[in-house]
């Protein structure tokens, strides 16, 4: 592979850039589903191809190709400094890039048990158990789980001398059951909604997440819930559960902090954000307990945002978000950095794929562990509900209002979780909501979450982002707005 | 719109830049793939072959950021015997590489129980002919992109505005052959312009998409979005409620877009769909006419779905009533209906849906109901739309670029975004005026034929800060 990097790379010389970065990529998929008994989805796919991304007159261009030839490579490569030449027509200034040092150098995820070598018949033994668990259930109408595995490797070679491969393997899985009646359609998930959780790892994740355990109990919610009292609206003391405070803090921190946002160049996509340069270091993002980082190092833990170095070949780095409350910084790329006084590149820039632009996506963006137990914290909570289980999440373009929804919630009175409520929802502005955080959960009830479907950019990439989470406990918030009387 | 005569590009050029493979290589490919399987011994097997060229300018602070191109062939292949299938994607296309899928094909199938329910693969069919190409889009080069990029950023600085969008283009052709003799091509062109221009704190939008890209126009475009951001300039914070609206048809395809899937035969079986218990009723107004018709004028795709099924025109809801859903071959049967030409590639767990909707219009422009209003507020478009409850279908979602405050007939200013939360089945049955339809293109749903709508009590939940 490192032949065609090292060609396409000196064809881009040769036709006159000035830098140039080169990713070849194989990427494997394996998607599994059942639904009521029977197997849907049952695939694979396999990728592979280069992508060449060249700064020429002081402009970028990028092309892709699957032609892995030496005539394909060099017909890529020459494609995206024609490209580069184009970009120029409408430049401003030309483009610069943070230092970087040269690195040499290979790693491997981690992954103790290869998804791809474990036989079909017990993955798919295991999800038709689980799905047969909920379907058994009295009331539920439709049972369905998943799981997807994937492997990538990755050649990146610049024209700096970089020269870096590494494989990821990614697993993932999760079931649903969704009960039907007359008065509507309710669903609980495990162990998370959308997919399920998926990490940077093997088949000891599926294991470790013991689907057919939490089977019954997953149907008999769903169907509960039809008899269960709808969420009041009003404003109220909130907790959340680990997932959706991460979904919390991937629609509200993560978005917010990429600087290609800050800087306009999604405006007319994904939008833009409220975090104007003026606010680093300067704007209370949060209440003083919560610390917030950015971390793609394996030592944070093994999320869908881990790896050695990014795609323009940057290492992995630990970045302070919020900081006692205080928001502390971005997530850049050697493009942006500069532009705001960082000496170095953040590390955050990633691809979906060899056929698409490497750009600025979150790494790990995590709350870090507080002080409390959950046990504790509903203990110390004498009006409250839990809200645990995302269903919706919709923000606006600079990520100031938010919406979610969740599956279930439950009501705490007196320190005490009592009744099951149906169709709990909260609502706030961003900074608003993150200031009335009194309490957050210790290490014990930490998870890194996964949210495997980030979708950025355009043409549109679909990134996998990990957010560690505990639960979390909010005051005053605006609970219940979604299904006010229409 | 035509764009201005310095931006036309000549056929001829055209077709010396279109950069597809000649379709019977394509079909060589295939031929490749359905002898390796005979020759294993395969009972039946199917192949999808896509291949696409795709090129994308994308401009933000009146400069080009990022400027792409992309080319690539994936070959599909699906195995049946003995009740059981799988799929097998790669873009590997030498022989040895597809010998191989086809191993793992049979694997991944040999593992799974037997389903009783699964069809043999369909024959030869007949299909009606869709003009989708156009080799002047096919031709657009990264030069010419740039050039109309470039136009739109200079127009921005001479109004004191920022410019950011893309403008893309792109070619692809499928080739679907399977071992029963089945045999289906298909060829399409896209080209999309969309621009966000802002103003101060103030923004608005405008974006055209075709198969041809010589019906919109960039330039106009960007005048459009220009316009709407200077009087989208100071906007006056309202109390949230129920508001008249306008949608412009961007809004209304973003919204009215998340139906799709619920006019699926299977979604309807699994208890999943909003029509579930409801097909035959009148749950919306009788104003409201929704077909599913791959070969209206406007819309773009092929004429055969993913088993290669011929694509039919299926009237959805008439006159407000829910009367057809769509079927793959395996819904239709269990229907006892005949399959409309809907169904995903198998195998899934979805079925099918409707993938080229229209609504019916009206003759109302986007003016004349404005100025028939007391009261309310012109939508430019919609953003990060979500479902809240799947039965009542209520979405909830943000105004974004452009919310404009109507009194007594006339737009008297810009209004700060609201978040909405609104049932589409209310919506729409609350729908008073239709406008002319045309091919309305947003970023929540895929494109789709729909008119501009007004229509009364639509539900604001909370306002943001903007």
């Amino acid at each position: 592979m490192w032949d065609y990097g090292e060609h396409a790379l000196e064809t881009a010389r040769l036709r006159g850039a000035t830098y140039a970065d080169v990713r070849v990529m194989h990427l494997r998929q394996r998607d599994l589903t059942t639904k009521n008994g029977e197997v849907g989805t049952l695939g694979q796919h396999e990728s592979i191809g280069l992508g060449i991304r060249v700064v020429a007159n002081g402009a970028w261009g990028f092309a892709s190709t699957d032609q892995l030839t030496r005539e394909g490579v060099a017909g890529c490569a020459a494609q995206a400094v024609a490209i580069a030449r184009s970009s120029a027509l409408a430049k401003k200034e030309n483009v610069q890039l943070s230092p970087e040092g040269t690195y040499v150098d290979s790693w491997v995820g981690p992954c103790h048990k290869d998804p791809f070598e474990i036989p079909l018949e017990s993955q798919l033994d295991l999800l038709l158990a689980v799905d047969a668990t909920m379907h058994k259930v009295k009331g539920v109408t439709l049972s369905e789980t998943d799981m997807q595995f994937r492997k990538i490797d990755t050649w990146f070679a610049s024209s700096a001398r970089s020269k870096i491969h590494q494989r990821r393997v990614i697993s993932g899985c999760g079931i649903v059951a969704t009960a039907f009646q007359d008065d509507g359609i309710q669903k609980r998930s495990y162990p998370n909604s959308f997919g399920g959780q998926h990490v940077l790892g093997g088949y000891e994740l599926i294991e470790s997440m013991e689907l057919l355990r939490h089977a019954a109990r997953v149907g008999e919610e769903a169907v509960a819930l039809h008899s269960a009292e709808q969420c009041p609206e009003k404003s109220g003391t909130l907790i959340l559960c680990g997932s959706q405070l991460g979904l919390q803090i991937h629609e509200s921190i993560g978005h917010p902090i990429e600087l290609d946002r800050v800087l306009g160049q999604e405006a007319n996509f994904a939008g833009t954000s409220f975090l104007t340069l003026d606010q680093l270091h300067k704007l209370r993002y949060a209440s003083p307990i919560v610390n917030v980082v950015a971390d793609a190092r394996i030592a944070h833990g093994a999320g869908l945002g881990t790896f050695a170095y990014d795609d323009e070949g940057v290492p992995a780095q630990r970045i302070d978000v919020i900081k006692d409350g205080e928001f502390h910084g971005y997530l850049s790329s050697r493009e942006t950095a500069h532009l705001i006084g960082l000496p170095r590149s953040g590390g955050t820039v990633r691809t979906e794929g060899w056929n698409r632009l490497p750009m600025i996506r979150m790494t790990n963006v995590s709350i870090l562990p507080g002080q409390w137990t959950l046990e504790n914290l509903i203990a110390d909570t004498d009006d409250g509900i839990l809200m645990d289980t995302n269903r919706s999440w919709s923000i606006d373009d600079r990520r100031y209002q938010f919406q979610f929804s969740t599956e279930i919630g439950w009501e705490i009175k007196g320190g005490k979780k009592t009744r099951m409520l149906k169709n709990p929802s909260y609502s706030g502005i961003t900074t608003e909501f993150w200031n009335s955080c009194d309490a957050v959960c210790n290490a014990d009830e930490w998870v890194l979450w996964g949210t495997p479907n980030c979708g950025k950019g355009q043409p549109m990439q679909v990134m996998g982002t990990g957010h560690g989470a505990s639960p979390a406990r909010f005051r005053n918030v605006t609970i219940g707005k979604a299904f006010a009387k229409q | 719109m035509k764009p201005p005569p310095k931006h036309r590009i000549s056929e001829s050029k055209a077709r010396q830049a279109a950069g597809l493979r000649p379709e019977l290589e394509l079909h060589q490919i295939a031929a490749t793939v359905l002898r390796l399987a005979k020759q294993r011994g395969v009972p039946e097997t199917e192949v999808h072959i896509d291949e696409n060229i795709q090129a994308l300018t994308r401009f933000a602070n009146n400069t080009i950021h990022q400027h792409v191109a992309e080319h690539g062939v994936v070959v599909s292949i699906r195995t049946a015997a003995d009740g059981r299938t799988a799929r097998v994607t790669t873009n590997r296309v030498d022989e040895d590489s597809l010998r191989t899928a086809i191993e793992d094909c049979l694997s991944l199938a040999e593992h799974q129980p037997k389903d009783a329910k699964l069809l043999p693969m369909p024959g030869k069919q007949n299909y009606r002919r869709v003009r989708h190409f156009f080799p002047v889009t096919a031709g657009l080069t990264a030069e010419e992109r740039a050039r109309a990029v470039k136009n739109a950023c200079e127009f921005a600085e001479k109004h004191g505005q920022v410019a950011a969008g893309i403008f893309s283009s792109g070619q692809q052709q499928s080739v679907l052959v399977n071992s029963r003799g089945l045999a289906a091509a298909y060829r399409q062109t896209h080209a999309t312009f969309s621009i966000t221009m802002q103003q101060d704190s103030a923004a608005s939008w405008a974006k055209g998409n075709s198969g041809d890209v010589r019906q919109f126009d960039p330039a106009k475009l960007t005048q459009t979005a220009s316009q709407n951001a200077a009087r989208a300039q100071n906007p006056t914070e309202l109390q949230p409620g129920h508001f008249t609206v306008i949608l412009q048809p961007a809004a209304v395809l973003d919204l009215v877009g998340f139906l799709f899937y619920d006019f699926a035969a299977t979604a309807v079986a699994d208890k999943r769909s909003c029509f579930s218990g409801r097909v035959g009723q009148a749950i919306l107004g009788r104003n409201i006419t929704i077909s599913d018709d791959v070969y209206h004028p406007l819309q773009l795709g092929a004429p055969f779905d993913g088993e290669g099924v011929s694509r039919q025109k299926v009237v959805l809801v008439d006159r407000g009533v829910v009367k057809g859903l769509v079927y793959s071959r395996r819904s239709a049967k269990q229907g006892g209906t005949k399959p409309t030409g809907h169904g995903f590639p198998l195998p899934n767990e979805y079925g099918e849906a409707p993938m080229n909707l229209v609504i019916e219009g009206g003759t109302m422009p986007v003016d004349e109901m404005v100025a028939s209003t007391e009261r309310g507020l012109l939508v430019t478009r919609l953003w990060y739309i979500r479902e809240v409850d799947p039965y009542e279908k209520i979405m909830t979602g943000m105004t974004r670029d452009g919310l404009y405050l109507i009194e007594k007939g006339k737009i008297v200013g810009a209004a700060r975004n609201f978040r909405f939360n609104q049932s589409i089945l209310e919506m729409l049955r609350n729908v008073e005026q239709l406008g002319p339809v045309c091919r309305a293109t947003g970023e929540e749903a895929f494109e789709m034929v729909v008119p501009p709508m007004k229509i009364r009590g639509f539900h604001f939940s909370e306002a943001t800060k903007f």
